[in-house]
């Protein structure tokens, strides 16, 4: 499902943000990627939404080979891939509604068909009844809660979350992570980047241990212990 | 597909629209400066023709006085006429009698005995005299060339009107009016030049605000078209009411101008006119404002959304 082969990338003069990384993830696995800050979890992650492309190496997602997408794909592979970010990345001037169905609306789905998805996919991520609030009207763990509903919207079969619980107090951190788990559950393979000890332990998961730039190590049920 | 697409043209109205309503203070900022900025174009297009049409005034005044000796026949001065109609520059040949030039230099001299008394002494000494008007006044040599050959000449009894002071008084009104019609142009299109880059910064600064909502929705993986059509669609809307705005706002700067001051004129500047000459091409004026405020504020929300829309580093 996920396919990186001896990734680097390399920022001008810093060294090598990641180096030589590869990593297979299997269709509905739940992989947590750890590390401490700057070992590379979050260009591993922008590799993988095609934010930034590698100085070199191989990433095939779903089946696409980014080698071979052209710039006017990049949209339809990002439809593709439910990202949740750290700073959620809502859309303030739309509704807690309308940021969900913005996902949709993006991909040329009927109105029909939103209207009746959107509630739905609230309803599981605990939402109902929040959907004409705007974005700074919700807690942080709502917010975050909104940006999940907005990535699973469109049921896509691979799910990535950049330190989705980074910004969180601990009960809304769990909330977050039972709904990963639960989407999980729907057959969504699940990468998972946290540097939260508590939650990776507990979790008991294959857990990738990136430092500086590369894998240290990679555990079907690891352990995590934030130095 | 065709259903799809027309999907997405809907969205990317509604959405223009709807960001419009909730950006309403931006929206606001942005149309005040676009109508301030429309109406001092509107402005100088107006001056402008106005005092096109004082200069087309002053120059239509211009004209050239051949004077004829009294024993020029029908004949000669039929031919004369003939000759100066087939000149390019020649716009309308007039004669006027002998009997017609004493009348109005009696009427013209009406409150000076003096001079009354003079030219009733002896039997009318006025030449008669043939009045040439040019088409274009920057160009009496052509005619003063024409009336200099030998022939026409042998017909003259004083000097034609062209020629010494008048001569020079007659050019220098021509060629500074010529130069002020061309400042007029360089002047419009600076204006232009000016007001487009203005409404850009301003649409520009607008965008930069809400640059976060465009890597978003590149980030969720929406098109180009999807991303940047809502913004086209709201800086149109700015561009419409700006039109709107500026035009009531110079409706009404007119009509205030032009009952107070009596459609006197301001120096070279005919108010009456330019109040005549906004209220005659009003339909132009609005369709005018309204093309330059959507074109402008499209083509500028065009461009500056154009850098937060790369898909990546």
């Amino acid at each position: 499902m996920i396919l990186l082969d001896r990734v680097t990338k390399s920022y001008n003069r810093k060294g090598d943000a990641l180096e030589r990384v590869s990593l297979h993830v299997e269709p509905k696995e739940f992989v947590i990627i750890v590390g401490p800050s700057g070992a590379g979890k979050s260009t591993l992650f922008k590799l993988l939404t095609r934010e930034e492309k590698p100085t070199s190496g191989k990433i095939i997602v779903g089946g696409i080979d980014y080698d071979k997408l052209k710039d006017k794909d990049v949209p339809l592979l990002r439809r593709k891939i439910g990202v949740v970010f750290q700073d959620f990345k809502l859309l303030l001037n739309k509704t807690v509604y309308e940021n969900v169905a913005f996902a949709l609306e993006i991909a040329g789905i009927p109105n029909d068909e939103i209207k009746h998805t959107v509630p739905k996919v609230l309803e599981v991520v605990g939402l109902t009844g929040k959907e004409s609030n705007y974005p700074l009207e919700l807690s942080g763990g709502e917010r975050q809660r909104v940006a999940i509903a907005r990535a699973i919207v469109r049921q896509p079969k691979i799910l990535i979350a950049d330190e989705p619980t980074g910004n969180l107090d601990p009960k809304h951190a769990w909330d977050v992570i039972k709904v990963l788990e639960k989407i999980n559950r729907f057959g969504t393979t699940v990468l998972l980047t946290t540097h939260n000890q508590e939650i990776v332990n507990a979790l008991r998961r294959r857990v990738v241990t990136i430092k500086d730039g590369k894998i240290v190590s990679d555990r079907a049920v690891g352990q995590y212990k934030a130095s | 597909m065709h259903s799809k697409r027309s999907i997405t043209f809907e969205r990317i109205i509604k959405n223009g629209f709807v960001n419009f309503g909730r950006n309403i203070w931006l929206s606001i900022a942005a149309i005040a400066m676009m109508s301030i900025t429309l109406t001092i174009l509107l402005f100088a297009v107006v001056a402008n023709s106005t005092f096109r049409h004082t200069v087309s005034n002053i120059t239509s005044h211009i004209d050239v006085s051949f004077y004829m000796k009294d024993s020029v026949t029908d004949t000669q001065r039929g031919s004369l006429i003939k000759q100066l109609d087939g000149l390019p520059n020649v716009q309308s040949v007039s004669y006027i009698s002998k009997d017609q030039a004493l009348k109005t230099y009696e009427s013209q001299n009406a409150n000076n005995p003096d001079l009354l008394a003079a030219i009733a002494e002896t039997s009318n000494p006025l030449p008669a005299s043939l009045t040439i008007k040019p088409r274009d006044p920057t160009n009496l040599q052509s005619i003063k060339n024409f009336l200099d050959k030998p022939t026409v000449v042998a017909l003259q009894s004083d000097p034609t009107s062209y020629s010494g002071d008048r001569k020079a008084a007659i050019d220098k009104i021509t060629s500074a009016t010529h130069f002020f019609e061309e400042a007029g142009i360089v002047g419009i299109i600076v204006f232009i030049i000016i007001s487009m880059l203005i409404i850009f910064n301003t649409i520009r600064m607008a965008i930069f605000n809400r640059r976060d909502e465009l890597v978003i929705m590149r980030l969720l993986g929406a098109s180009t078209a999807f991303i940047r059509g809502p913004f086209v669609v709201e800086t149109m809307l700015y561009g419409a009411a700006a039109a709107a705005v500026s035009l009531v706002i110079c409706a009404s700067l007119f009509k205030i101008a032009s009952s107070t001051l009596q459609a006197s004129s301001l120096g070279l500047l005919d108010i009456g006119y330019s109040n005549q000459y906004f209220n005659n091409h009003l339909t132009l004026v609005l369709l005018g404002q309204l093309l330059a405020g959507i074109l402008i504020g499209a083509v500028s929300s065009f461009i500056a959304t154009k850098r937060y829309l790369k898909f990546h580093r």
